[in-house]
């Protein structure tokens, strides 16, 4: 039950796009074309996912430890620990995958160097930190923020390709209808508060 | 003891680092991948349009093929005689031969002139063909929305008073416009081939001529005056793009085709450029 209520909480009710305005910039910047906003959600979700993991291990275990008796809490640095591992491991992640599975690199490579600091990313695990989750719970959420995030994607992409082919008055072709779409979509998630 | 904070924070970014940096180093060495320089050098030496019209997935993939030798350079349908040669000495390869095609617009006249309805949709090729059919009466013509001009890659294709027209010094012949019309009123042609009868109705010429004025009748006069050059697909006639024969201007003067459907691309495209300043003058 937990779980489900992390998970829907994470897709729909505080939707990391939607709701909490964090990784905004892809979504007006890779949302064009159906199949490029495919290709960033699942990178997107994938980096979270692990970088949830990770940056968990690291806030329970390594920035608050004991000393002869002595709390050390070293909160303070975890932007800067988070920022330099999620660097790191989309760097990994990148040079992996590029030999083991040169289909996904072509279909992700493209996207990952653009999550290195991306905010949705940093927002999962900061989030994760300041509630105190445990190493699984945070890697649901990451995982599952990351779908929410994908999800937004696919939803405003597909209206933007629509959008291409409409016909609205001269000044709000383009972008400005794309950020009044942006808000509508914004709104309707907001429907979702007070789900879970 | 806040010093030992200040420690602790020293000792915890230095070892991290130090630890990610090693770690990166290992996975360079480990996962690296080897790439072919001849591939790169091809690379380079492409247009790097990624338009698919040598059949690849890209620019990338066609110089792989390159330097495998599975495809000769005459095969990018964009470069030029001097880059494909340029490619071929830097591979030491030969270069090849591949006939060349440019796309036509086998239409005159938008939609056939008379219309059935008003269509205010989704301004689009394939989205105004699934409305009944399109708004014209002519099921076969150029719907005028610009669907191949906004997929050419190269901007070779011009919507003239409502028809598409082809620029055919832009045209590389990738043939992503053709593969775009719902109609598929776009051919993809020998680049030599100078005439075209500019229709594709292949329907009855009395019938054809209630909708539209522009189409061909199907009177026969052109494939008799040319009978090697141009062939009677039913009534709708055809340049023969196989014949051995290549139409020129002068065919076209000789057989003063009496709907003007049988045209040099040239012709064509000024016809459009009148036609619309014509329009403009009412």
């Amino acid at each position: 039950m937990k779980y489900l209520e992390l998970t829907v909480g994470a897709v729909l009710v505080n939707n990391f796009v939607l709701t909490r305005f964090l990784g905004i910039c892809p979504f007006l910047g890779v949302s064009k074309r159906l199949d490029t906003a495919l290709g960033m959600g699942g990178a997107v979700t994938v980096v979270m996912t692990l970088a949830s993991c990770i940056t968990s291990v690291i806030s329970n275990y390594l920035l608050v430890f004991d000393i002869n008796d002595k709390v050390v809490d070293l909160s303070f640095l975890r932007v800067l620990t988070f920022i330099l591992v999620i660097a790191a491991l989309v760097q990994l992640l990148e040079i992996m995958l590029q030999k083991v599975s040169p289909v996904l690199y072509r279909a992700l490579g493209i996207y990952l160097p653009l999550i290195t600091t991306n905010c949705a990313v940093l927002g999962a695990a900061t989030i994760n930190a300041e509630s105190g989750r445990s190493v699984l719970d945070s890697t649901v959420f990451g995982a599952f923020s990351g779908v929410g995030f994908a999800l937004a994607l696919l939803l405003f992409s597909s209206i933007r390709e629509k959008l291409e082919l409409a016909d609205p008055p001269k000044a709000f072709e383009g972008t400005p209808i794309a950020l009044i779409t942006a808000g509508i979509l914004a709104m309707a998630f907001v429907g979702f508060s007070g789900l879970c | 003891m806040d010093y030992m904070v200040l420690l602790y924070a020293i000792l915890l970014m230095g070892i991290a680092g130090i630890i990610l940096g090693v770690v990166i180093a290992a996975f360079v060495k480990l996962f690296r991948v080897k790439s072919d320089p001849r591939a790169d050098l091809a690379l380079e030496l492409l247009p790097g349009a990624n338009c698919g019209g040598c059949g690849r997935a890209g620019c990338a993939d066609f110089a792989k093929a390159l330097a495998a030798g599975e495809v000769s350079p005459a095969n990018c349908p964009v470069s030029s005689s001097e880059q494909i040669s340029a490619i071929s000495i830097a591979l030491g390869i030969d270069s090849g031969k591949v006939e060349r095609k440019q796309a036509v617009v086998l239409c005159r006249s938008f939609i056939g002139e008379v219309r059935k309805m008003n269509y205010n949709g989704v301004q689009d090729c394939v989205a105004a063909n699934m409305v009944a059919g399109g708004p014209g009466e002519c099921r076969y013509g150029c719907l005028g929305l610009g669907t191949c001009a906004r997929k050419c890659p190269f901007g070779a294709i011009e919507i003239i008073g409502q028809v598409a027209v082809v620029h055919r010094e832009l045209c590389v012949g990738c043939g992503k416009c053709a593969a775009a019309c719902p109609r598929g009123v776009i051919k993809m042609v020998p680049a030599e081939a100078e005439v075209h009868v500019y229709c594709h109705s292949p329907i009855k010429g009395a019938e054809k001529r209630k909708m539209c004025k522009a189409g061909c009748i199907g009177c026969g006069k052109c494939s008799r005056m040319l009978p090697d050059a141009v062939k009677m697909d039913g009534f709708l006639a055809q340049v023969d793009y196989e014949s051995v024969t290549v139409l020129d201007q002068e065919a076209v003067s000789a057989v003063k085709c009496p709907v003007g459907c049988l045209l040099t691309a040239d012709e064509r495209l000024t016809a459009a450029y009148n036609k619309l300043e014509g329009r403009g003058d009412e």
